[in-house]
């Protein structure tokens, strides 16, 4: 008898959770959130998911997409190129989400490129890269190469940057360190610096020992000329590289270092007193005032302290997080124009949407190349970790996917196949 | 240009006291605030021109204060702001109530120059040796050349040789661009004896081309320049075969320190101990619970967290060690396919229990103080004091395990047993307990390493797995059951691969190190050193 009573009580268990589940589904929609909780990019990655499950909240509590609350699907890709492709095709095809935000390297965005465009997903893609792509399953709401990389050189090179006529372009071994110094060096000829003032160095993923790297930038400094580093180092290598940047003296004042993968989430673990001054070139900053951000960043800081993140009384945000942020609203306004999450219908409605995003300003997506317009700021870092903006733009810049300093991009079309 | 030679003509009138301190207790003018504040950095520079020149006394502060990026404006006045506490920059009173709002003034590197060279050219008349040390050691690093007048002035005052000679070396090297050349030449010789980076890159500055001409028009100063040049590159030459020496030692410090322990687990023992790197990362995340305990119970200890991390790496990793070795291991000696796979399993479990009770992000585990900065050796070598602390460490570490197999009861027992089991046996000695000692003695050593890797690395569960490659590497390029070859394997890979990754990078440095390791064992499959010893198996 009790053995019966255990059975049908399991079968009926079973039958009401079949039951709310379908149930659940229908009055809910899946979104996929694609990012790295572990392994060497963690340390970059995990904010921008506690990001989006905030905003994804937030719009819950405002009463979601068309009347439909938002069901967030939480995978880790865990640093793994590979596994990326293959969690992102079980998100499309076994969860069946809408819309997934997530990736961070170029490598990984790489990696699951053949899927969403087998499965016809669609994907926000909220950092920094080096252009040279226009997917149509795609949006990318980071920078393109002239909404950072080109404005961050320009800047060392003028007179407030302090005339830089050496580079040192020091990256991670991976596709995006590689272009965007392809980019870099032919923008560099262009402005007549000769080949013999541009140093190129790769390390690879994970790289803890920098001192030869570090002894080999000076050597290339003390050659007469004006000096600085163009970093795209990566992930958790960055701890490593300025602890030793610190230790060796190295002073911005006589070489600047500006990074395109560093803000204030990579800088937590660093003492950053022997870093004052060397740059990041961004589109959002933490330190920007304007009511947008504040708004932003105490929500970020509610939500850290509701959530018991690990050091919740001194979290960050960053420009990633910002685009996170933007992508996530921007997907939701195009949803409720398109009045349905199909995917091509959603592509088309997102088109020109605009949001007055926590930079300050209100970014719009281009009508044809799915990136966005974004201011560009460049910041020095403080003895506090955070940055002061030393120069911006006055409003927003277009991308520019395909860089002109590429040859045989002039001929390609600024908007997807 | 001309503008700028004026003000610092007038500041130089200001400071030599020709004009009298009248000026102290006068408000900063509205307009200087104003340029301050502003965006433009030519305006700001005038700004701190001016504010030098009219007012020298309240100029020390509050350009100390910019550069910290402490001064701030509230309600029309200079305060500097450190934490709550607000002080008027001026007048030196202390404010209270702290004014709301008050807007942080921002400087860019540009700014922050011409800030550090007015504070080294207020500072070289300060009372205190130490400052004017520091002044005059920046002057002769990065010397402007209107500071000439200030810097002739300061010499004559000055007593001591030391700041005597940084300020000579000022005077040359602002004399290079003098007009008559026969002052540049006596100047570029003379910068001979300064061989740093700064005045190599000074003279290489000369010799560079602007178009067709060189920078430097005379050829008797450019012959001078290129003697001092090749001198100073002699000089410097030794700096940088030094300084990649001893990044080499560094790197082979740290791969002896991870290794060491994996020379006991499977240097002696022989047990494939695939979670090796696991117990490192036992040590370094010891490390960090005992920089939170230190944190939140002992704050003002808090730089001696390091000495109390030691112990406890070294027991973490070794109770794991014991307990892993009296549960699994034991029953797998002598089968090395099962133990490799078993202690792979067991690697993987320990990774994913760090995971679940610390998080999967990586920690943070702070370098104290004193482990911070670096010692100048020579101008262009400085050590960084972690480097050094872990270079000593590692040869405590390898003394104390020397010593431990060698004097003691149990390192007699262990190599007893690892030698002859079954005689061991026979003369009383308790096998099985002296293998989970030895065990959990070759694990404790891999925590403290773990400890020492917290310093220079990112401590996350997955670091473990970026060493053992590295470990076995070291273990078998040595030789197996070789102390001695674990040390010569540690110290060669590291000087090895760090003159590769000097004339090649890093990624290619892996590589070549990876193909030469292999070639070695294919020539010379015992290792550097081969044990000659009657153990009971190369007898068999």
């Amino acid at each position: 008898m009790p053995k019966r009573t255990l059975k049908s009580l399991l079968l009926s268990l079973a039958v009401i959770t079949v039951f709310s589940v379908t149930t659940h589904a229908a009055d809910t929609i899946k979104v996929g959130i694609l990012h790295s909780l572990s392994g060497t990019m963690a340390i970059s990655e995990t904010a921008l998911k506690e990001t989006a499950l905030m905003t994804i909240a937030d719009i819950n509590a405002k009463g979601g997409v068309m009347g439909k609350k938002l069901e967030p699907v939480v995978v880790d890709p865990a640093s793994n190129w590979p596994l990326f492709a293959e969690k992102s095709r079980q998100l499309l095809s076994k969860d069946k989400v809408a819309v997934v935000f997530g990736c961070w390297t170029s490598v990984s965005r790489k990696s699951v490129l053949p899927v969403f465009k087998e499965l016809n997903g669609l994907l926000f893609y909220p950092v920094q890269y080096e252009g040279e792509e226009l997917e149509k399953n795609v949006f990318y709401t980071g920078a393109a190469p002239n909404q950072q990389a080109i404005p961050a050189v320009e800047y060392l090179m003028s007179k407030d940057g302090g005339t830089a006529k050496r580079f040192v372009l020091l990256g991670t071994d991976y596709v995006y360190p590689r272009t965007t110094n392809k980019i870099l060096r032919a923008f560099l000829k262009s402005k007549g610096v000769a080949e013999a003032d541009i140093m190129e160095e790769y390390t690879p993923f994970g790289h803890s020992d920098y001192q030869t790297i570090i002894a080999k930038i000076k050597k290339f400094a003390g050659t007469g000329k004006r000096t600085c580093v163009i970093s795209t180092i990566n992930g958790d290598s960055n701890v490593p590289f300025y602890k030793e940047l610190g230790n060796a003296g190295l002073k911005a004042t006589d070489v600047p270092v500006v990074a395109f993968s560093v803000g204030e989430e990579e800088l937590r673990g660093v003492d950053t007193k022997p870093l004052v001054g060397h740059l990041a070139a961004w589109n959002y900053f933490m330190s920007v005032k304007n009511p947008q951000n504040t708004a932003f960043i105490s929500m970020y800081k509610a939500w850290a302290k509701k959530q018991k993140l690990p050091n919740a009384a001194k979290v960050v945000t960053n420009d990633p997080m910002e685009a996170t942020y933007i992508g996530i609203h921007m997907w939701k306004q195009a949803v409720e124009k398109a009045k349905s999450t199909d995917v091509d219908k959603v592509i088309a409605a997102m088109a020109g949407q605009t949001v007055k995003a926590p930079s300050g300003f209100t970014v719009t997506m281009d009508k044809k190349n799915h990136h966005l317009h974004k201011p560009v700021f460049i910041g020095e870092v403080r003895a506090d970790g955070q940055f002061n903006v030393v120069w911006k733009t006055s409003g927003p810049v277009k991308a520019q996917p395909w860089s002109p300093f590429i040859p045989g991009n002039s001929s390609k079309k600024d908007e997807p196949m | 240009m001309i503008k700028r030679m004026f003000s610092f003509f007038l500041l130089a009138a200001a400071l030599l006291g020709t004009t009298g301190p009248a000026w102290s207790g006068r408000a900063v003018s509205p307009g200087i605030i104003e340029t301050l504040a502003g965006e433009d950095s030519d305006a700001k520079i005038e700004a701190i021109n001016r504010l030098v020149r009219d007012m020298p006394d309240q100029a020390l502060p509050v350009l100390t204060a910019m550069a910290d990026d402490s001064l701030s404006i509230a309600d029309g006045r200079l305060v500097i702001m450190d934490g709550d506490t607000a002080t008027d920059a001026v007048s030196g009173e202390t404010l209270d109530p702290a004014p709301d709002n008050p807007e942080a003034i921002t400087v860019n590197n540009r700014v922050r120059s011409k800030i550090a060279e007015c504070l080294s050219a207020l500072n070289l008349f300060s009372k205190d040796r130490d400052a004017r040390m520091t002044s005059a050691a920046d002057l002769s690093e990065n010397p402007a050349p209107e500071s000439l007048s200030i810097i002739e002035k300061a010499l004559s005052a000055e007593k001591d040789s030391e700041i005597t000679v940084k300020l000579h070396v000022a005077r040359n090297k602002i004399l290079l661009a003098a007009s008559d050349p026969t002052l540049r030449i006596k100047a570029a010789r003379a910068l001979a004896d300064n061989p740093t980076p700064s005045t190599r890159q000074l003279l290489a500055g000369l010799l560079l081309k602007n178009g067709d001409d060189f920078m430097e028009p005379d050829p008797d100063v450019q012959a001078a320049a290129a003697e001092s040049l090749r001198s100073i590159d002699r000089q410097l030459a030794v700096g940088d075969t030094l300084g990649q020496i001893f990044t080499g030692l560094s790197l082979g410090s740290l791969l002896l320190l991870t290794a060491m322990g994996l020379a006991i687990t499977y240097g002696v023992m022989g047990v494939i101990n695939m979670a090796h790197g696991e117990f490192l990362m036992i040590g370094a995340y010891a490390a960090f619970a005992v920089q939170s305990v230190f944190r939140s119970r002992f704050p003002e200890y808090q730089d001696a967290y390091l000495l109390a991390a030691l112990p406890a790496g070294f027991l973490a990793a070794a109770l794991t060690g014991m307990i892993l070795e009296r549960t699994v291991i034991r029953f797998l000696y002598g089968r090395p396919l099962e133990t490799l796979l078993a202690t792979w399993g067991l690697s993987l479990i320990l990774i994913q229990a760090v995971r679940t009770l610390f998080g999967a992000q990586n920690v943070e585990v702070a370098n104290p103080a004193w482990m911070s900065g670096g010692v100048a050796v020579l101008p262009n070598l400085i050590l960084p004091w972690n480097r050094i602390v872990i270079i000593g460490f590692s040869i405590a570490v390898l003394a104390a395990m020397w010593a431990i197999l060698n004097l003691t009861r149990l390192g007699l027992f262990v190599r007893a047993v690892t030698q002859n089991r079954a005689m061991s046996g026979c003369v009383g000695v308790l096998t099985g307990r002296v293998d989970t000692l030895a065990f959990g003695l070759g694990a404790g050593i891999a925590g403290i390493g773990g400890v020492a890797l917290s310093q220079v690395s990112n401590v996350g569960p997955d670091m473990g797995q970026n060493y053992i490659i590295d470990s076995f590497m070291v273990v078998v390029l040595g030789g197996v059951g070789q102390l001695a070859g674990a040390v010569w394997a540690a110290l060669g890979l590291g000087v090895v691969s760090k003159f590769l990754e000097g004339w090649a990078g890093a990624v290619i440095a892996k590589i070549l190190v990876l193909v030469f390791v292999i070639v070695f064992i294919q020539k010379r499959p015992q290792g550097m050193f081969a044990l000659k010893g009657r153990t009971v198996e190369s007898g068999s």
